[in-house]
């Protein structure tokens, strides 16, 4: 791992029109290829914080930074905004927690892997369609289904789909809200083996929220804990969890039924 | 008739017919729509909104391309109406009466007589002229509507360029079809910037549309969106490095004039599946005949004794 981050979020607080605190003072750096998780209960401020780190919501106080190819650590809230939209669809990656936000539902999963490429010049229908497949394999998505539109697959291939769309580009840095919500467990598990390797061949880093403790045991390196909207502990992800110190981090930790 | 003065000098009421401004809008929103026309043609196929007014025919019957149309009708221009290529179909004729009526001007088929072609759905096969303008009707003037819905997003993809997701559409077509299946309002890129959606021509006329001596303009009544290709301006049909872009390709000539290289209709002869392939436009196909062109259709007809057109 490099010692320069690659995301450094300071201070970074929003609070909404009615006053209601969505997050509040949180900073961390993260590192290329390092993989953050960020679990609490519902309504703890994990998806406003996601907002603010991916570019989608300014945050009220604080910054967050990236750092851009060829130009070194950037506020991305001061990118001019066509050069933010740029970063969002090349270096950065987006998974949502449902498939249809994410895809083009009317569009192929073959489409949908290769807007990406099209989005920066690709104009080659060969080129762009052989690295679709590539990556629909990587997925363990059947050649077959290449041409089907993503309403015809299951929630657990659209989730695989909507992670090759955002691989192809090849990103540096991808943000998963729930990765695994709405799918049942078996194949919440491979999808889960799946991610895991790709972001460890790959080198992605990750930021990853969920409220599924399982999922950060598997993903991240390391782990942050928030409650109503502040960071009650971050560290290692199997210190957090073997060794909780916040009586939240706690209840958390013992909530989870053992199986 | 002849106590007018030109029109557009001020907001006075000039009336040809005692009932109607000359060409029927108002003075002031013909200024309006002359604005937005400067702008459309100084950012070539940029969507310029403006204060599209009610017209007297419903939407989808060309009210953009008529509004257009009264914003630049003098007193001496010479008008022609085409749709689908023809002059003598009900839209057309009913919108050459409705500015003959109201503008006073000489309405003609020929096209080399025509200072304003409005058009629907063609553009003639005669090369038009620095002298003309043709206006065309377009019913989406957004190219990505299909594609994505909201118009805040696209106003932000033609700002920033980020054009990928139209070739999107071109990659469903070749995965699903082999071939790139879009045949009419074919994505055309205007001036090396601007994706533009070129109305519901074939797309056999897109490659008119590059460099053209004549100015287009581009009128959406619904949608109240002018744009325009100033003349001589570079249009790029949209396609990939190994799916070029391709015109449609016709096997036989024109059944009435023998022409070849036109674009041509198919018309249904009889409940047997008889039928024959003839100008689109047609106005050319006349102009053909007069000048002694035969087609096969039309040689079968003369040898029997009929007249060419039955």
């Amino acid at each position: 791992m490099s010692d320069v981050p690659l995301l450094e979020a300071e201070g970074v607080s929003h609070t909404y029109a009615g006053g209601q605190v969505g997050c509040a003072d949180v900073g961390f750096s993260l590192y290329p290829g390092e993989v953050l998780g960020i679990v609490g209960e519902s309504g703890s401020g994990k998806s406003t914080l996601l907002s603010c780190l991916s570019g989608a919501l300014p945050p009220s106080r604080g910054r967050v930074r990236f750092a851009v190819r060829g130009q070194g650590m950037q506020d991305v809230f001061q990118l001019s905004e066509p050069d933010r939209r740029l970063l969002m669809r090349t270096d950065w990656g987006i998974v949502h927690q449902n498939p249809r936000d994410g895809l083009r539902m009317s569009v192929s999963a073959g489409g949908n892997v290769g807007e990406r490429l099209m989005a920066v010049g690709a104009r080659h229908y060969g080129d762009i369609r052989s690295e679709a497949l590539d990556w629909l394999g990587r997925v363990e998505i059947d050649e077959e289904r290449v041409d089907h539109l993503p309403r015809t697959f299951s929630g657990g291939m659209q989730q695989r789909t909507q992670i090759a769309r955002i691989l192809v580009s090849q990103p540096r840095l991808v943000f998963m809200d729930e990765p695994t919500g709405g799918l049942d467990v078996s194949v919440q598990a491979r999808l889960l083996d799946l991610l895991r390797g790709l972001v460890r061949d790959l080198g992605v880093a990750a930021v990853v929220v969920t409220h599924d403790l399982a999922v950060v045991r598997l993903l991240s390196d390391r782990l942050m804990v928030m409650r109503q909207g502040r960071v009650v502990e971050s560290g290692l992800t199997d210190q957090v969890l073997d060794d909780p110190q916040h009586p939240y981090s706690q209840l958390l930790v013992s909530s989870v039924l053992q199986a | 008739m002849n106590a007018l003065q030109p029109a557009g000098s001020g907001a006075q009421f000039h009336s040809i017919d005692g009932v109607y401004n000359f060409a029927y809008l108002d003075e002031q929103t013909k200024r309006m729509i002359r604005r937005a026309l400067l702008k459309a043609v100084a950012i070539p196929g940029y969507q310029v909104p403006f204060g599209g007014r009610e017209m007297p025919v419903a939407y989808g019957w060309g009210t953009g391309g008529m509004q257009v149309t009264a914003s630049i009708l003098g007193l001496d221009d010479v008008l022609k109406v085409i749709d689908q290529g023809a002059d003598d179909t009900t839209n057309a004729v009913s919108i050459r009466r409705f500015f003959n009526r109201t503008a006073g001007v000489p309405v003609t088929e020929a096209t080399t007589e025509a200072t304003v072609i409005q058009t629907r759905h063609r553009i003639p096969e005669k090369t038009l002229r620095e002298d003309q303008i043709i206006v065309y009707q377009v019913p989406m003037p957004e190219p990505l509507r299909k594609l994505e819905p909201r118009e805040t997003e696209t106003r932000k993809m033609h700002a920033f360029a980020e054009y990928g997701l139209m070739q999107v559409k071109l990659y469903e077509d070749i995965s699903r079809y082999g071939e790139i299946t879009t045949t009419y309002d074919y994505p055309v890129e205007v001036n090396a910037r601007y994706m533009m959606a070129p109305s519901p021509i074939p797309k056999f006329d897109n490659p008119k549309m590059h460099a053209m001596p004549a100015l287009q303009l581009f009128g959406a009544g619904r949608e109240k969106r002018i744009y325009a290709i100033p003349p001589y301006t570079k249009v790029r049909s949209l396609d990939f490095n190994d799916y070029p872009f391709e015109p449609q390709q016709f096997d036989a000539p024109c059944a009435l004039c023998d022409a070849k290289g036109v674009f041509l209709d198919e018309v249904i002869l009889d409940d047997k599946g008889d039928h024959m392939f003839v100008c689109s436009d047609s106005d050319h196909c006349r102009d053909r005949r007069a000048e002694g062109h035969m087609g096969p259709r039309a040689r079968e007809a003369a040898e029997k004794g009929y007249g060419a057109d039955q």
